[in-house]
C-alpha cells in the first residue's frame, strides 16, 4: 500500500515539476506577476509537504530552501531576476534528479544540490539567509497583513456567517429598501433567511411607514466578510451583527454541526445554565425551550435554520471533495488493451452487419445488428477519446529546450505556441516528441541566426520559433516555423550532388530540394556542433512521421525562415473510411479526404482521348486510374466511379470500379515486409474475413506526379536512383 | 512439437526435425521449430506494386500475415492453386525482428528426423536452383531433400517494392 502511495506521489511530483517549469518560464517573461510567484510558492510547498509525508526527506529539505526564497519574492523583498529563474530551474532539475534517483536507487550529486542552494542563498537579502528568518520588522508585518487581507478577498475558502440585520424603523421613509439588500446578500452565496415578524403590531397600532421586521441570515460565501459589510455600507443607522460560525477550514468537522442548544447559547438567545437545565428532559431541545417559555418561537426558527444550513454547507463541501477524486489515474496499458478490444469488436460487428444483411427477412436480427452497430460506434468513439490528450504538455517541454539551447548558442530565441489544447491520441503524442525535438533543435541551430547576423540582415535581434497545432479533418497539422535564414538551396543541392543523391545537372523543384534534407546522413552544417550537424536527424524525423502515417512538408524562403508542417493522423487505431472495389480486390480510402463520388462511363472516358480529366460541374479535375497504376489484370466495368479527394488544396480523382460505401477501418500493420511499399499504408479486415488494403492516396499522387515528370523528361531516371 | 522440446532433442542426439513439402518435382525441408501452422489457401489479397513472389496478405485470426510464393523466389514457375496447395506459416527473423509469414507449398509431405551429419552442402551446379538459399541437401528414401535456410531467403531485403516505384523516397 505504501508503495502505491509513493508511486502516486512520484507521479504527482512529476506533474508538479512540469507545472513548476512552466510557471518559471512564464515568470521570466513577466517578472511582475505575483500570481505566478504565488503559484510557484504553492507548488514548492506541495512538493515539500508531500515529499516529507512519503519519506523523501532530501527532497523536502531541499525544496524548503527554494520555498523560502519564493516566500521572500512573494513578500516583495526579492526581485525576480534572470538569475533567480535560472537557479530555480536548476533547483527544479535537482528535485527531478532526486526523484529519479529514489526510483533507481542511485545516488544524487549532493555537490550540485549545494551549489543551487548556495546560489539561492546569495540572492537572499542580508539577514534572511539563515534557515530561521529573524523576527520580522514592522514593514514585514504590514506586508504580511496585506497579504492575508488579499487572500481573504480573492481567497477561495468558503466560510459561513451569521448575520442579524435589524433595520432602523424609519429606513423605508428614506427610500431604502431592505429587500434589495437581502437580495444582494443572496447573490454572495448560499443564503438562508428568516424574517422576524415579532415586532409587528396589531393593525390598529401599525405604523405603515415604518419597518417592523428584522432578519436573521446564515450565509455561506467565499467572498469574505468585507463583501458582506459592503452590502450594508449605506445603512449606518441599522443594527448589523455579523459573526463567522464556520470558517471553512474543515477543522473539527464531523459532517454535522453544533447542537441546537449550543447555537442558541452562542446567539445569545439562551444562557448555558438554561440549556443545561432543559437538557435533563427528553423532548427535542428546541420544543422544550419554547414550552418552557424561556425562548420565543421566533428565536427558535433561525437557530434551527442555522443548524440545517451549516450542516448542508458542510455536506456539500464533502461531496465536492469527493468530486475532485472523480478523475482517476489508469495505467496506459489498460487503455491500450481497451482500444485493441474495441478494434476487434468493430471487426466482428462488420461481420454481424454482413450476416444480418443476408437474413434480411429476419427483422429482429436486423434490428439487433443495427443497435449493436450504433452502440459499438459510440463505444469506439469513447474509447478513443479516453486516450486523447492535449498536445500542450509536449509544447511546454519545448519552452525549456528552446531557452536552454538558445542560451548555449548565444542566440536570442523565443518560442511561441498556438493550439496547445489540440487533442491527439496519447500514443501519437509520445511518438511525436522525438521528431519535434529534432526539428526544433534544427531551427535553433541552423535556422535562426545570431543576434549580430540578424541585426545586419535588418531583422530584430531575437528570433522566434512558432509552434502551432490545428485540427484538419482526421489529422492534426503541426507547424514549426522559424524566422531565421531559411534553407540554403544551393548548399543543399551541392551536398546532394556530392552525396550522389541527384545528378550534376538535374533541375529540381523547390519541393524536391527541400525533400533532400530528409535523406539519411544529410547535413549541410559546415561544422558539427553539440546541438546538431551530425546528419542524424531529419531522416529520423521522416521515419518517425512515416511510422505515424503522417506527412511532412517544408517551405522555406531565403532570409525569411522555414516552416515545416507535419500532418499527423489523430489516432493510430481506427479511422472512418470509404470502401471501394477494383476487380476482386477491395481498398479503403480515408474518408476525411473524400469530397464526392462521381460516375464515369466508358463513353465519357473515350471523349477525353486518353487524357485522365473529368469535368465536375464547372471545374476540371484530373484523376488517377488506380487499376492502371496498380497494374491490375482484367478490364474495368462499363460504368466506373471516380472518388474525388482533396489533397493539399488540390482536387484529385481516383478511378475505381465501384464504391461500396462507408467503413469503419481498424488499422492493421502490414509488417516489415511491406514497409517500403508506396501507396499502401496498412490493411484492415473486412466483415467477410478478407483483407482490404488502406490506400495512402497522398503517396499515390506523389508517385504519379513524379512519373509524369519522368515522362516529360523533367527528371532523368538516374536522378532518382 | 514445441521449440524447447526440439532444442532438447537436438542437443541430445544432434537430430533435428524437419517438415518436408513439395514445390513442383522437388522436395524441400524446413525446421519444424520455425513452423507455426499449416493452412489451406484462402483469399490472398495482393498488395499493388510489389514483386510477383509476394503474393499478398491473408487474415490469420484477425492479424494480417504476408504470403510468399517460394517457387517464384527460388526461380521456379508461379504456384498454381490445387487441392493440395497450402500455406506454411512460419516465424522468420528479418533483421532483429521476428516476422510471421506464410509460404506457399504445392503439398505438405511429412515431419522427419534428420541428423546434422546427414545434411551435406549443396553443389553449386546441377540443382537448377538458387543454392544461396539452401542449408544443404540430404538423402532421403531414393531422392534428395533440399534443406532451406528460410531466414536467409528473407534476409536479403529484396522483398521491398521495385525501385522505380519508390518514388521520391529521398
Amino acid at each position: 500500500m505504501k508503495d502505491d502511495f509513493a508511486q502516486a506521489f512520484k507521479e504527482e511530483a512529476r506533474e508538479q515539476l512540469a507545472d513548476l517549469e512552466n510557471s518559471l518560464l512564464a515568470l521570466e517573461e513577466s517578472p511582475e506577476d505575483l500570481g505566478l510567484v504565488g503559484r510557484i510558492f504553492r507548488t514548492m510547498h506541495t512538493i515539500k509537504g508531500s515529499g516529507a509525508m512519503f519519506g523523501y526527506d532530501d527532497i523536502a529539505s531541499f525544496t524548503h530552501n527554494v520555498e523560502t526564497v519564493y516566500d521572500l519574492v512573494r513578500g516583495g523583498e526579492l526581485a525576480v531576476t534572470r538569475e533567480l529563474v535560472d537557479l530555480s530551474l536548476a533547483a527544479r532539475d535537482r528535485i527531478l534528479a532526486m526523484l529519479e534517483a529514489s526510483e533507481t536507487g542511485g545516488a544524487v550529486d549532493a555537490g550540485l544540490n549545494e551549489q543551487v542552494i548556495d546560489g539561492l542563498k546569495k540572492l537572499m537579502p542580508d539577514g534572511c539567509r539563515g534557515e530561521q528568518r529573524p523576527a520580522a520588522g514592522d514593514d514585514r508585518q504590514a506586508g504580511g497583513r496585506a497579504e492575508a487581507g488579499g487572500r481573504d478577498k480573492g481567497g477561495s475558502a468558503l466560510a459561513t456567517y451569521r448575520i442579524r440585520f435589524r433595520p432602523e424603523p424609519a429606513m423605508l421613509c428614506r427610500g431604502s429598501n431592505p429587500l434589495s439588500l437581502l437580495r444582494e446578500l443572496q447573490e454572495l452565496g448560499n443564503c438562508t433567511t428568516v424574517a422576524q415578524t415579532g415586532a409587528i403590531k396589531t393593525l390598529e397600532e401599525l405604523e405603515p411607514e415604518l419597518c417592523h421586521f428584522f432578519w436573521d441570515l446564515i450565509l455561506t460565501t467565499d467572498k469574505g466578510e468585507d463583501a458582506i459589510r459592503d452590502v450594508f455600507i449605506f445603512e449606518d443607522d441599522c443594527q448589523l451583527s455579523l459573526a463567522v460560525i464556520d470558517d471553512g477550514s474543515g477543522q473539527d468537522e464531523g459532517g454535522g454541526y453544533k447542537k441546537l442548544g449550543e447555537i442558541l447559547v452562542e446567539r445569545g438567545d439562551l444562557t448555558a445554565e438554561q440549556v443545561a437545565e432543559l437538557l435533563g428532559a427528553r423532548k427535542q431541545f428546541g420544543v422544550l425551550a419554547v414550552e418552557a417559555g424561556i425562548l420565543g418561537p421566533e428565536s427558535l426558527a433561525p437557530a434551527l435554520l442555522e443548524q440545517q444550513h451549516v450542516s448542508g454547507a458542510r455536506r456539500q463541501r464533502q461531496e465536492q471533495g469527493q468530486e475532485s477524486a472523480s478523475s482517476i489515474r489508469v495505467p496506459a496499458e489498460k487503455l491500450d488493451v481497451l482500444v485493441n478490444l474495441v478494434g476487434e469488436l468493430v471487426t466482428v460487428q462488420a461481420r454481424l452487419t454482413l450476416v444480418a444483411q443476408e437474413f434480411k427477412m429476419h427483422a429482429e436480427l436486423v434490428n439487433v445488428a443495427e443497435e449493436v452497430e450504433r452502440l459499438i460506434g459510440e463505444l469506439r468513439d469513447n474509447a478513443l477519446d479516453i486516450r486523447m490528450l492535449p498536445i500542450g504538455a509536449t509544447f511546454s517541454k519545448f519552452k525549456r529546450l528552446v531557452r536552454d539551447l538558445s542560451a548555449e548558442l548565444g542566440k536570442e530565441i523565443e518560442l511561441t505556441t498556438h493550439g496547445a489544447e489540440t487533442e491527439l491520441d496519447k500514443t501519437v503524442i509520445e511518438k511525436l516528441n522525438d521528431p519535434l525535438v529534432h526539428i526544433i533543435r534544427n531551427c535553433i541551430d541552423h535556422g535562426i541566426e545570431t543576434p549580430q547576423e540578424r541585426l545586419a540582415g535588418g531583422k530584430p535581434r531575437g528570433g522566434t520559433v512558432h509552434l502551432s497545432a490545428v485540427h484538419s479533418g482526421d489529422s492534426v497539422l503541426l507547424t514549426i516555423k522559424d524566422d531565421g535564414a531559411g534553407l540554403n538551396r544551393e548548399a543543399i543541392r551541392a551536398k546532394a550532388i556530392e552525396r550522389k543523391l541527384i545528378a550534376q545537372h538535374a533541375e529540381l523543384s523547390d519541393k524536391e530540394i527541400w525533400g533532400m534534407i530528409f535523406a539519411p546522413g544529410f547535413s549541410t552544417a559546415a561544422k558539427v556542433s553539440s546541438v546538431s550537424g551530425r546528419g542524424v536527424g531529419m531522416d529520423v524525423v521522416k521515419q518517425a512521421i512515416d511510422g505515424l502515417r503522417g506527412t511532412i512538408e517544408v517551405e522555406s524562403a531565403p532570409g525569411r525562415g522555414t516552416a515545416i508542417t507535419l500532418r499527423i493522423p489523430l489516432t493510430l487505431a481506427i479511422i472512418e473510411s470509404l470502401l471501394v472495389q477494383i476487380g476482386a480486390d477491395r481498398f479503403v480510402l480515408p474518408l476525411s479526404l473524400v469530397e464526392e463520388c462521381i460516375l464515369l462511363s466508358r463513353e465519357q472516358i473515350d471523349r477525353q482521348h486518353g487524357r485522365d480529366l473529368l469535368q465536375v460541374r464547372e471545374t476540371i479535375v484530373p484523376y488517377l486510374p488506380l487499376r492502371r497504376i496498380f497494374k491490375m489484370a482484367g478490364s474495368p466495368p462499363e460504368l466506373q466511379q471516380v472518388v474525388i479527394c482533396r489533397i493539399q488544396e488540390k482536387r484529385i480523382g481516383f478511378l475505381v470500379d465501384w464504391v461500396i460505401g462507408g467503413h469503419q477501418t481498424v488499422i492493421k500493420s502490414l509488417g516489415p515486409m511491406y514497409q517500403r511499399v508506396e501507396g499502401v499504408s496498412g490493411a484492415t479486415i473486412l466483415g467477410d474475413g478478407s483483407v482490404a488494403l488502406i490506400l495512402d492516396i497522398q503517396a499515390i499522387l506523389r508517385g504519379a506526379e513524379l512519373e509524369t515528370d519522368h515522362s516529360l523528361g523533367i527528371l532523368s531516371k538516374d536522378d532518382m536512383a | 512439437m514445441s521449440e524447447t522440446a526440439t532444442a532438447i532433442a537436438t542437443a541430445a542426439s544432434g537430430v533435428q526435425q524437419f517438415l518436408t513439402f513439395r514445390l513442383g518435382e522437388e522436395i524441400f525441408a524446413v525446421e519444424v521449430a520455425k513452423v507455426r501452422e499449416i493452412l489451406d489457401v484462402s483469399t490472398i489479397t495482393k498488395v499493388p506494386q510489389t514483386p510477383d513472389f509476394m503474393r499478398g496478405v491473408i487474415n490469420l485470426r484477425g492479424g494480417v500475415v504476408p504470403v510468399i510464393d517460394l517457387r517464384l523466389k527460388l526461380g521456379l514457375t508461379r504456384t498454381e492453386s490445387t487441392v493440395n496447395t497450402c500455406i506454411i506459416v512460419q516465424e522468420i527473423l528479418i533483421g532483429d525482428e521476428t516476422v510471421v509469414l506464410g509460404t506457399l507449398a504445392d503439398s505438405v509431405q511429412e515431419v522427419l528426423d534428420l541428423e546434422g551429419l546427414q545434411i551435406e552442402a549443396a553443389p553449386r551446379i546441377g540443382t537448377k536452383l538458387n543454392t544461396d538459399f539452401l542449408k544443404g541437401m540430404a538423402k532421403h528414401n531414393d531422392g534428395f531433400l533440399m534443406v532451406l535456410d528460410i531466414d536467409r531467403i528473407f534476409a536479403a531485403g529484396d522483398f521491398q517494392s521495385e525501385p522505380e516505384l519508390q518514388g521520391d523516397a529521398a
